[in-house]
């Protein structure tokens, strides 16, 4: 069960629109390293992981990822919001425009749209938090190559406060695997996977 | 958006983020008793905000809505909409 409140968890009040930047941006909605594929993957994996404390940091996390879902998509409605149809002739947004006007969809900043294989759910506690700790890096790379590409103020503050995000999490799963770890039968040396091979 | 409004969102912003932090930090430490003092710190603070944010200027969750005759929810912005920050 979720509750919705009615706020943006870090605020986003964008004045000028950029639909060029828009479409590198969108990447972290819909693309491969974006917030919409953490969230499925943590909340996905929740229920192959058999220790309490990080079957919560996987659902408060993930959640967590939905309002950062909601951010980047208030980043990109407020980067296309009003445009006019030579704004969007001009800025190269037409194939954009074309299939989605300006509405919002999940895509990749390189042009594919959402799919589940961005992210994995494979049923073994250790397996999963490893795939955990690289999403999260690969979250920041992808922030921190959009921050090269931002000269905006208004954009560049929410952008660099999800980059902060990625770094406190990848922290929190490191944590949540020495967790796994510490519990791990002292006989399973190689690590096969706790959830099943009891 | 008014000044009192944005005042008080933004202690509500500011206080729901030092919470939701604490929070994974006490998932993967759930003994900590100075994050716990400070859990329950901000709580205090993050409700008496809320209470006051709600009786002022509207709802933020649903099972919060007190309507005159309109259903009060769909009244304010949403928070995208940049007036809603």
């Amino acid at each position: 069960m979720w509750n919705y409140e009615k706020r943006l968890q870090y605020p986003v009040n964008i004045k000028e629109t950029n639909p060029k930047l828009a479409k590198a941006i969108i990447s972290q909605f819909g693309g491969p390293d974006g917030e919409l594929s953490a969230s499925m993957r943590y909340l996905s994996q929740r229920y192959a992981m058999p220790y309490r404390e990080v079957a919560g940091i996987l659902t408060d996390i993930g959640t967590e990822e939905l309002a950062h879902m909601e951010i980047v998509s208030a980043i990109v409605h407020q980067l296309t919001r009003n445009l006019s149809v030579e704004e969007i002739k001009n800025c190269g947004f037409t194939d954009y425009y074309v299939d989605h006007t300006l509405g919002l969809y999940p895509v990749a900043a390189s042009g594919p749209a959402f799919t589940a294989t961005y992210f994995q759910s494979k049923g073994d506690p250790i397996t999963d938090l490893h795939e955990d700790m690289a999403a999260e890096q690969k979250a920041r790379t992808t922030y921190d190559n959009l921050i090269r590409l931002i000269k905006s103020p208004e954009v560049l503050d929410p952008i660099r406060f999800l980059r902060e995000r990625e770094i406190v999490h990848y922290q929190r799963f490191g944590e949540a695997l020495r967790i796994v770890q510490d519990n791990l039968n002292s006989k399973n040396f190689y690590c096969y996977n706790p959830a099943f091979d009891k | 958006m008014s000044i009192e409004k944005e005042k008080l969102m933004k202690v509500i912003n500011t206080v729901s983020f030092a919470i939701n932090d604490i929070n994974l930090y006490l998932d993967t430490h759930p003994t900590d008793q100075e994050a716990l003092a400070q859990y329950e710190r901000y709580k205090t603070v993050r409700q008496q905000a809320v209470k006051e944010y709600t009786a002022n200027f509207g709802p933020l969750t649903a099972d919060n809505v007190v309507s005159t005759g309109k259903w009060a929810w769909v009244k304010t912005p949403w928070p995208w909409e940049t007036e809603g920050n």
